[in-house]
């Protein structure tokens, strides 16, 4: 957590509010830590994992390979749980992967309509909106309208798909790689991988942006 | 009935417009990552599984109005106040007031990667083959479970296809009510668009638009 983030909730009104939740947490962390049923310094390393280690870089890293690679591709979309595992990236809440490619023609976007499951060795921990009650209720009905709420536009003629995630398997889409990117290392093509691009809320991005 | 989820939200209308969030950030106030992290910490103990969880979440009767992380602490604590694990007194405190039941294992700081890594797999080896094929057409039930159930109701009663076959997982409905994993085939089933909204006039371009959930096979019927 960096004290920016953190700072931007000081002055706003709901600051009783968190004190309040800030107090509920710490009592529940301390008769639960003198219980004997938890340890604080896994809790510190389990906040650092989600924090440094486990976020949409990984999901990154996992397209950007699928782009370059045409086995590791078709290796993704026939078994992306073994796939993704050969990358180093397996386990928590990504136990059973699929992933779903954006082609010209048809469009792919994940949700949780019933709580928010996500992939979370790939992806980190889910964005607030994906959490939140505008995105679950409206993206199985209006997908081209919260679209636009993330200012993306498709085409007309551009079938969709939304995948909700009612079971345990979790659901990765694999953007569109950017035109005028052959000269790009693995590397550098992962980092025009966004999070919004692997949910199916955004289009990687294009070289020229990222500079 | 006696059960009602506050969750299931697929295609209800009123909630405004989705605000986007940069990549980097994950928490909003200090408390939210000590609560995440006891709720993980605490489901590694092995004194619910994740499907009680959801069922503890998505029944608080305050769901709408509660934050992500709030919606979290507050199941929590009362999935350790049905258990004794602590009381409601104790959280008032602050403190321990008398000891607890023993739990089956605690996390320890050296073993989270492992256990992050190694996760909770539910997919269960089966004897028993599939009861409907790619391609099928299916319907799903369309009475309401009174209790925790993943069938959302946008797609209840609903004629779909069946799109790819998981193998047999654990059945959540079961799990959640704590009567065991009892395995079921677990399906994509993909609706159109106009199978899901038609009656109720919704987008605009409705004939561009599949959806798919996963369903469990008791959810289905041929159709």
């Amino acid at each position: 957590m960096s004290a920016d983030v953190l700072g931007t909730h000081d002055d706003e009104p709901e600051h009783s509010e968190l004190g309040r939740m800030d107090v509920r947490v710490r009592a529940l962390e301390t008769v639960l830590t003198q219980k004997g049923y938890i340890d604080p310094a896994a809790l510190d390393v389990l906040i650092d994992t989600y924090q440094t280690k486990i976020g949409p870089r990984n999901g990154a890293r996992v397209v950007a390979r699928s782009w370059v690679d045409a086995n590791f591709h078709d290796w993704l979309m026939t078994d992306a749980t073994a796939a993704i595992d050969s990358l180093g990236y397996a386990g928590r809440q990504g136990e059973h992967m699929i992933a779903v490619e954006n082609t010209p023609s048809r469009h792919n976007l994940v949700v949780c309509t019933l709580c928010s499951c996500y992939p979370w060795p790939v992806l980190g921990l889910p964005p607030t909106w994906y959490k939140s009650a505008p995105y679950r209720s409206r993206v199985v009905r209006d997908p081209r309208g919260v679209l636009a709420d993330f200012g993306v536009t498709l085409g007309d003629d551009v079938d969709i798909r939304v995948w909700d995630s009612t079971a345990e398997v979790r659901y990765l889409v694999v953007p569109q790689r950017p035109d005028g990117t052959q000269h790009l290392t693995e590397s550098e093509l992962a980092e025009l991988v966004t999070r919004d691009s692997m949910i199916g809320t955004g289009f990687a991005s294009h070289p020229e942006s990222t500079k | 009935m006696s059960y009602t989820s506050h969750a299931d939200l697929g295609g209800r209308a009123g909630y405004g417009a989705v605000v986007p969030e940069p990549e980097g950030e994950l928490f909003h106030a200090a408390w939210e990552p000590r609560s995440l992290a006891l709720s993980l910490a605490m489901g590694a103990t092995g004194s619910w599984n994740i499907d009680i969880g959801r069922s503890a979440r998505e029944t608080l009767p305050d769901y709408a109005r509660l934050s992500y992380y709030e919606i979290w602490t507050f199941a929590l604590q009362r999935l350790l106040e049905e258990r004794h694990l602590a009381d409601a007194d104790e959280i008032e405190a602050g403190h321990m007031l008398r000891p607890g039941p023993p739990v089956k294992r605690v996390l320890h700081a050296g073993d989270v990667q492992a256990v992050l890594a190694g996760g909770s797999p539910t997919l269960r080896p089966s004897t028993d083959s599939p009861r409907f094929d790619l391609g099928q057409r299916v319907r799903t039930m369309s009475t309401v479970a009174d209790h925790h159930t993943r069938l959302p109701g946008y797609v209840r009663g609903r004629e779909g296809v069946i799109e790819r076959i998981h193998g047999a997982h654990i059945f959540a409905d079961t799990h959640a009510q704590g009567l065991g994993e009892q395995p079921q085939f677990l399906y994509t089933v993909v609706f159109a668009g106009t199978e899901l909204w038609s009656e109720s006039g919704g987008a605009r371009d409705l004939p561009t638009l599949t959806v798919s959930v996963d369903a469990w096979e008791s959810y289905l019927e041929p159709a």
